[in-house]
């Protein structure tokens, strides 16, 4: 698992990523109420808003971590936002998508990194 | 350019002990949440009791000969028939009828009004109250005082345990009184949440000890400002700068119950013409109460349209509702379409979901009125 400066986490297996916001970011949001997904088929580009996520306070955006097309969307968050709260790393992904180039994934923090990262924070 | 310091209140230090999450607010470091969140926070309130720290909020007392009057000159209520005992809620207006800040005015005792303003700009309504002052009237602020609210269905009961002298109070009553052992108190029953409770002043120094012993009782854990919101929103209570601002005046913004019947008789407060006409024809615009039926919810500045999507109106403070777990907003738009029952469409983000007009509050108030 791979992770970003803005608290997203990717899992690759073959060319397709996994999604989702790191359990830091879910316990900073707070509880989750409203989550809007990207549409499959959506071309991301790495560093651009893929997501919303929202507290009851706030909206927060969720960045692309890299770039390609999405292949699909966690339609559970729809009827559960709280899985991202209960499950962030797991259960809570946001969207899946078909990598356009391996070196993204490979540039970004690995978990030791991360970890090192929120503690400068 | 650098943040202005921020200001801390004299309970900074308990908050940062219980593990809240602090921000800036009105210029004062303050409580978000704790460690529960807001939705814990939230339910907790509306299920038993619920400790704040407002002391950003402004407190004053205004006195002398002609306190009334002076009052009355800058308000639309009916100050002079406040009887002893009582608290009202009030609007300072501008010469346009435009509303600068709202606040409570109370009568714990015989010495005129104890005033209590928000936080955000208590300096300028001070500044503002200050100019417009006869000779003889003063203005005294009680900046060596913090208050709390303690609010939520066994608020009453907590708080007789401390100040016995609370039991018999009723909704908008105001007392001075001793409590947490001989501490001189300054007690109103009411709040910001919708529900039975009590603000209380007392002087900084004690507030630390006070807010100890009320969280000691298991009935009481303390709410962030951020379940605040969300509380005030499901009451249906304005937001200072966000809901109501100097272009609103008290009709638009469904206040017109501050506005006293011998006020209106006399139509001798500010910017009268604009607020009686509104008041006897129809105001431009009005508040706007909406559940979100589906989607995301709407907040400040999403705009609300009608079913062909021509653009009618703007939410001014919205959110997740944690009792009724669906988002509501509330906003302007003109008179007619402000009925309940009323299907319409808020714009979040750049993709429309329907909202369907309520009354409000959203939630029911409980308030404990006298019989």
């Amino acid at each position: 698992m791979r992770f970003t400066k803005d608290h997203e986490w990717v899992a690759l297996d073959g060319d397709i990523a996994t999604v989702g916001i790191t359990a830091y970011a879910a316990e900073q949001l707070g509880d989750v109420v409203y989550v809007e997904t990207p549409e499959p088929g959506r071309a991301l580009k790495a560093g651009e808003g893929m997501a919303v996520v929202e507290s009851v306070k706030a909206a927060s955006d969720v960045y692309a971590p890299l770039s390609g097309e999405v292949v699909e969307a966690n339609a559970d968050l729809a009827g559960a936002p709280e899985t991202v709260n209960a499950d962030p790393e797991s259960g809570g992904w946001f969207a899946r998508v078909r990598v356009a180039d391996r070196a993204e994934y490979d540039a970004l923090m690995d978990r030791d990194a991360y970890d090192a990262f929120l503690e400068t924070l | 350019m650098s943040e202005p310091e921020l200001k801390r209140t004299p309970l900074h230090g308990a908050h940062l002990a219980a593990g809240a999450r602090m921000a800036g607010f009105a210029g004062y470091d303050m409580p978000i949440q704790y460690p529960d969140g807001v939705m814990k926070e939230h339910a907790w309130t509306r299920a038993s009791a619920g400790l704040f720290d407002v002391s950003h909020m402004g407190q004053a007392r205004l006195a002398g000969e002609g306190w009334a009057a002076a009052f009355e000159a800058v308000t639309p209520g009916d100050f002079a028939a406040l009887k002893p005992g009582r608290q009202k809620y009030s609007v300072l207006l501008n010469d346009e009828g435009g509303i600068l800040d709202d606040l409570m005015a109370a009568r714990p005792d015989g010495e005129g009004l104890f005033i209590v303003v928000n936080g955000a700009c208590k300096d300028e309504d001070f500044r503002f109250l200050e100019a417009s002052l006869p000779a003889g009237v003063r203005l005294t602020r009680l900046e060596d005082r913090a208050l709390l609210a303690l609010q939520g269905p066994q608020a009453a009961a907590v708080l007789a345990a401390h100040a016995p002298g609370c039991a018999d109070m009723a909704f908008m009553d105001s007392a001075a009184m001793t409590g947490f052992g001989g501490v001189d108190l300054i007690v109103s029953r009411s709040g910001y949440t919708g529900e039975d409770g009590f603000e209380i002043s007392l002087p900084a120094a004690e507030a630390a000890r006070a807010w100890d012993l009320l969280l000691a009782d298991d009935r009481v854990r303390p709410i962030g400002l951020g379940a605040r919101d969300s509380l005030r929103l499901e009451a249906g209570l304005p937001l200072y700068g966000h809901d109501v601002d100097p272009s609103v005046s008290p009709v638009e913004a469904d206040l017109a119950f501050a506005i006293s019947p011998s006020r209106r008789r006399r139509g001798d407060f500010p910017g009268a013409a604009r607020i009686l006409g509104e008041l006897s024809g129809a105001p431009s615009r009005a508040r706007i109460a909406l559940k979100v039926l589906e989607g995301a919810p709407a907040r400040e500045g999403a705009v609300i349209v009608d079913g062909a999507g021509a653009e009618v109106g703007v939410v001014t403070s919205g959110g997740f509702s944690p009792t009724l777990g669906h988002p509501i907003a509330i906003g302007f738009a003109p008179p007619a379409l402000c009925a309940p029952g009323q299907r319409l469409g808020v714009v979040v983000r750049g993709r429309t979901w329907p909202v369907e007009t309520v009354a409000l509050p959203f939630v029911p108030h409980r308030y404990v009125r006298r019989p």
